[in-house]
């Protein structure tokens, strides 16, 4: 007895049932996912490594950058948006990363910085994308040619162009912490707000101070293009905070357990949409297809908030005692259900806690159910940091220096990226709402702890790198 | 896992066209004489109205189309949006994807 010559039979039946049984309710539910519970891909960026653009003679590096982004990512936005007419799929926003800028920078030593800022806008603009992530500096050992420049033109850098994105990594596990980094840092970030005063301070929000930075995050402002990386890559970044609020609250009142499984089953067919969408953008641009990134992003429109997914676990306030173990519980769980969806996961995968662009945040800071001490305990699960955080405008640089060396020491300690993104609200004091308007969004000004670290941040120096670095 | 279906090393390329919205006469001629009009194949229809809410889905074949998905997509939006109507027009690569592993 042997079934032989009837498996090519069967293996054939088999398939074409694959394509002709799409069961009627997936798909209404995808449709509802798309129409009433904000599914969309969040961004496709397109990571451009810019060591072929490195020239002494500053005009040309310049002008090599302006070429290369434009040659390479010029069918960017058209892409996506055919991509997103075919499979019905809203991709909300086409970005370009770039090889940090500190490196190019280096070889034109003497020179401002700024001019590449303007170059990469330029380009931008051309090309008709977002934002444009990469004017960057990676210090967490130490500064090398190129790096103090750069640190220092940031504040002139964002207030001059309209698309660049700016970070610099100051520590990482296996290094430490660069103190002197962080010094520094605090007052980049409150001159860009002066800077930027005019327009809600919006300097500010395009600069994230990171702890492990990832080389291939796709989300903005943090994005670059590491070292590591190829010539030309195309990174996914998905989102779902909406769908994922309203799988919790179909499933009515079952257990915590019960909770974890329907946030896997959610974030796996998000981040199969994900997935999808990489494949067929990296296929149409002739581009590698690098990582998706399992992140749930929330956006301030009502329905697609991070903040809700927690309060629908049952708190009645984001912010509320209980609020960091729902996060980690929910942070785990789309990592869990998203790993298996994508043939590579990379970037920050997790849950982004972004005060102002999220409703369901802002809602709970502006009733005080939500303080910057606990934002900083939900940081240690989540797959960030304390991210768009209006405070005083009159806030010391040595307590933002302070708040971005706690942050960092969580991220070194528990070998997680960890970011700061303030925005020291000139002019305004705590309970003052600072708006942006579109992604952005706004919100109340959070108030700070004002007793003053200035001796420890004036020391200096680095913070050794912790025992858990020790891994070989 | 792959974007594209293959049966036979010959591409398949169909779309799934729902259509939702207050029951009336013509719809389902409507959307077919669109599809007509382009060469596309009609291959499965389910349709319901269940208390004057009718949901149509069709399984289309896509692969002789004289037209892009995308300008396919529009004219049926438009088409919907005239007898208020939601339709959409999406590759069927997108369910497969989410639903099936």
């Amino acid at each position: 007895m042997t079934h032989g010559p009837q498996r090519p039979v069967i293996v054939q039946y088999r398939k074409e049932l694959r394509f002709i049984m799409i069961n009627t309710h997936d798909i209404l539910e995808t449709i509802n996912m798309i129409d009433n519970e904000n599914l969309d891909v969040r961004t496709i960026t397109m990571g451009i490594s810019l060591f072929d653009c490195i020239d002494p003679d500053i005009n040309r590096a310049c002008d090599k950058i302006y070429d290369k982004i434009c040659r390479y990512a010029g069918k960017l936005v058209e892409t996506g948006e055919s991509i997103s007419k075919d499979y019905g799929i809203p991709i909300i926003n086409k970005r370009v990363s770039v090889t940090p800028i500190a490196m190019v920078a280096a070889a034109c030593p003497d020179k401002d910085p700024v001019r590449f800022a303007k170059a990469l806008d330029r380009a931008a603009k051309t090309i008709g994308i977002n934002f444009i992530g990469g004017y960057s500096s990676l210090v967490h050992k130490g500064f090398a040619p190129g790096d103090y420049a750069l640190i220092k033109s940031i504040p002139e850098a964002l207030s001059q162009t309209e698309y660049v994105c700016s970070s610099v990594n100051i520590g990482s596990t296996k290094a430490g912490i660069n103190m002197d980094a962080v010094e520094k840092m605090g007052n980049v970030i409150c001159e860009t707000s002066k800077l930027t005063a005019d327009r809600n301070c919006i300097g500010a929000a395009k600069l994230v101070v990171f702890c492990n930075a990832p080389e291939d995050n796709p989300f903005m402002a943090g994005a670059f293009h590491g070292a590591g990386e190829p010539d030309c890559v195309i990174n996914v970044g998905v989102s779902g905070p909406g769908v994922v609020r309203a799988a919790i609250a179909k499933a009515g009142d079952c257990d915590i357990t019960e909770v974890a499984n329907i946030i896997k089953k959610t974030a796996f067919k998000v981040t199969r949409m994900g997935q999808l969408v990489a494949r067929e953008a990296s296929r149409r641009l002739c581009v590698p297809f690098g990582i998706v990134d399992l992140s749930l992003a929330p956006t301030p429109a009502v329905g697609d908030s991070v903040a809700h997914i927690l309060e629908e676990m049952g708190l009645e306030s984001c912010g509320a005692h209980g609020t960091t173990a729902c996060l980690a519980l929910l942070n785990d769980a789309v990592k869990k259900g998203g790993v298996m969806a994508s043939s590579h996961v990379g970037g920050l995968s997790g849950a982004f806690i972004p005060v102002t662009e999220d409703a369901g945040m802002i809602n709970a800071a502006r009733c005080g159910a939500l303080t910057l001490n606990k934002l900083e305990a939900m940081t240690a699960v989540c797959s960030v940091g304390l991210d768009m955080i209006p405070v005083p405008g009159d806030t010391p640089p040595e307590i933002i220096s302070a708040i971005i060396a706690d942050e960092a020491a969580i991220g070194m300690v528990n070998s997680k990226t960890t970011a700061v993104r303030l925005i020291p609200a000139i002019g305004k004091k705590a309970g003052d709402e600072l708006n942006f308007g579109g992604l952005l969004g706004g919100g109340p000004v959070v108030p700070v702890n004002r007793f003053s670290p200035l001796k420890f941040i004036k020391r200096g120096g680095r913070i050794p790198a912790p025992i858990q670095s020790l891994k070989n | 896992m792959a974007a594209y279906a293959k049966t036979g090393g010959k591409k398949l390329m169909r779309a799934v066209i729902t259509v939702i919205g207050k029951d009336m006469v013509g719809i389902l001629a409507r959307v077919s004489a669109i599809c007509a009009e382009n060469d596309v194949n009609i291959s499965d229809v389910t349709q319901s109205v269940l208390q004057d809410l009718f949901t149509m889905i069709m399984l289309v074949d896509i692969s002789k189309c004289k037209i892009p998905l995308s300008e396919l997509s529009d004219k049926l939006t438009a088409a919907g949006q005239g007898m208020n109507l939601t339709i959409h027009v999406m590759h069927e690569d997108i369910f497969n994807a989410m639903h099936k592993i």
